[in-house]
């Protein structure tokens, strides 16, 4: 274990690792809805193999979040016993999986972000955290790959695939904000030393997003009021629906092993 | 080389004396269309076969549990690929042949037109169902045809881990509270009798047996597959303290084999003639998934016919 943080940092750092954990845990969720279902037989797979990701990133998050906090919680528990106000992720995450190019575009822009996150938190004075950053980060480069890939194709595809992309863009942009927010959580752990300043995200994920969506023959959207709320637990009514299935059986029999 | 009477008897001797055919080598027309039909309704059921599971992912209780299921869903997406693409070797596209399985033209493995009610089905599934593909490509593993034999040797390995995965999950419900053990129950109760129809009819009522097992592309029989999947799965059972709901079931020691009761083939054939409990559903879910994504596909061509020259947009 690392050694061990004063109070209220040590209250931050859980909180950070929730918001990691969730993100990914209700990412991958949604893209697990695909599986069975894609354009594709490819992109079952490649759907599947991000979804997959997603959750073992989570695992891992949630895991360590359990740790930190050391109230007995491992990440099964974090998982299937919160309720929708206890989950951090950001609003982007839940919104349902809509069609093809909303879940494409979805992914590159949250992977993207993820992506330079993670290349800062790799380098954390927090073993553990720096262990599943980097480990996460060489998944992620994949996944902003491949979904890349995909906007470009889409949006420079046919006219019905440019126009679903860009209504997809358009749709999915004002959810952006929330990933670059910092509050509290993010300057205490600053301050601490235990995570590096993330600042610079923000501007290189709009340079490199900007060049795919220029890329793909798309407009960036124009910017506005950006949506906020689950880094506090004030969550769309998406959330609470989605949780309600992935935790039935834990819900429904407590305390059984399965 | 025209399919004459000395061809066939050349090609039957190369099959007699064990050899391999590949693609490139000539094979009568016959043996052609069977193994087109044969690959393509394995690949349909890998495809199929997502859906009752992958019913599921979205429920699975525990994340490690969730990972597993995902992963196995995952696999079949990759044997369903892999096995369209040994059929292509035959000279067919994948295009039509994912149109006969949406018209229902091309047939799939019945077992996957029943329902997964709980999560007991699956572990059901995984310890039967895949315990069941595993003793049937266990032997296409040595078919006459090089692709599908060699396809069958990847895939072989993937079951095992699939099967081992459902036991697991029984395992652990059969010793678990008594609602988890009568979800186990229930579940073998209903996965069984299905899985045994997986093998097909008896032999002698098996139209394609014959012509099949004289070219190599089967090596054992329906009923001797059905048989050894049975003696397999008995002591796992038993193993486990889940029973088989058949009352005949008992050791035969004549033959040192499990004898069990006779099977429903009337159920059998209206599940395969398209009323078993979800025929419709699994096709219109395929129908649906197809449509949904034709402008995708459309889009992926439309961009790769205006970018000849580079295979992949790069984007990172
Ligand atoms: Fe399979
Ligand atoms: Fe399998």
């Amino acid at each position: 274990m690392a050694p061990a943080l004063d109070g209220p940092v040590q209250a931050a750092l859980v909180q950070y690792l929730l918001r990691l954990g969730d993100d990914r845990l209700v990412l991958g969720h949604r893209l697990s809805e695909w599986c069975g279902h894609a354009p594709i037989l490819e992109e079952d797979i490649a759907l599947a193999n991000i979804a997959l990701d997603l959750v073992g990133q989570a695992t891992l998050f949630l895991g360590l979040a359990g740790a930190a906090e050391a109230a007995g919680r491992d990440a099964d528990a974090l998982a299937y016993l919160r309720e929708a106000i206890d989950f951090r992720n950001v609003l982007l995450a839940e919104l349902p999986k809509g069609d093809f190019a909303f879940t494409i575009v979805r992914q590159f822009l949250f992977s993207v972000a993820a992506y330079y996150r993670l290349e800062g938190l790799a380098t954390s004075s927090h073993g553990d955290l720096a262990g599943i950053a980097g480990k996460a980060l060489k998944e992620t480069r994949y996944h902003v790959r491949h979904s890349g890939e995909w906007v470009i194709r889409l949006g420079d595809g046919t006219s019905e695939s440019h126009t679903r992309t860009q209504a997809a863009l358009d749709a999915l942009w004002r959810y952006t904000g929330e990933m670059f927010l910092a509050d509290d959580v993010d300057a205490t752990l600053v301050r601490a030393g235990v995570i590096p300043d993330l600042a610079t995200a923000e501007p290189k994920w709009l340079a490199q997003v900007t060049g795919v969506i220029e890329r793909a023959t798309l407009a960036v959207p124009p910017s506005g009021y950006m949506q906020r709320g689950g880094r506090t637990g004030r969550h769309t009514e998406h959330l609470g629906i989605m949780l309600a299935e992935m935790q039935i059986l834990q819900r429904s029999y407590p305390g059984a092993k399965w | 080389m025209p399919d004459s009477p000395d061809a066939i008897t050349e090609f039957e001797a190369r099959i007699a004396a064990g050899e391999t055919i590949e693609p490139k080598d000539w094979m009568p027309d016959r043996y052609r269309k069977q193994l087109i039909r044969m690959m393509s309704q394995h690949a349909h059921s890998e495809v199929v076969g997502m859906l009752p599971e992958g019913n599921w992912i979205t429920r699975a209780p525990t994340l490690r549990r969730k990972m597993g299921l995902l992963a196995k869903v995952q696999d079949e997406a990759g044997h369903g690929l892999y096995i369209y693409c040994g059929t292509e070797t035959l000279g067919v596209g994948r295009a039509e042949l994912v149109d006969q399985l949406l018209t229902g033209k091309a047939k799939y493995s019945s077992i996957f037109n029943y329902p997964t009610l709980t999560w007991a089905d699956i572990g059901a599934i995984g310890w039967f169902v895949d315990g069941a593909a595993i003793v049937n490509q266990t032997m296409l593993a040595k078919a006459s045809y090089g692709p599908y034999a060699r396809a069958m040797v990847r895939i072989c390995k993937e079951e095992n881990f699939h099967k081992r995965q459902g036991y697991e999950i029984m395992a652990t419900l059969a010793a678990g509270t008594p609602e988890q053990k009568r979800m186990a129950q229930d579940a073998v109760n209903r996965w069984w009798w299905p899985s045994l129809m997986m093998f097909g009819p008896s032999d002698k009522d098996s139209p394609n047996s014959a012509e099949l097992t004289r070219w190599g592309v089967k090596r054992k029989g329906n009923d001797e597959l059905r048989q050894r999947f049975v003696n397999l799965t008995v002591a796992q059972a038993v193993a486990i303290d889940l029973k088989l709901p058949d009352p005949e079931l008992r050791p035969d020691p004549a033959t040192g084999d499990w004898h069990f009761g006779p099977i429903d083939w009337d159920e059998f054939s209206r599940v395969v003639h398209g009323d078993g409990p979800l025929n419709r559903e699994r096709l219109a879910a395929r129908r649906q998934a197809h449509s949904d994504g034709e402008w995708v596909r459309e889009a992926a061509s439309a961009y790769a016919a205006k970018h000849t020259a580079a295979a992949a947009p790069a984007a990172a």
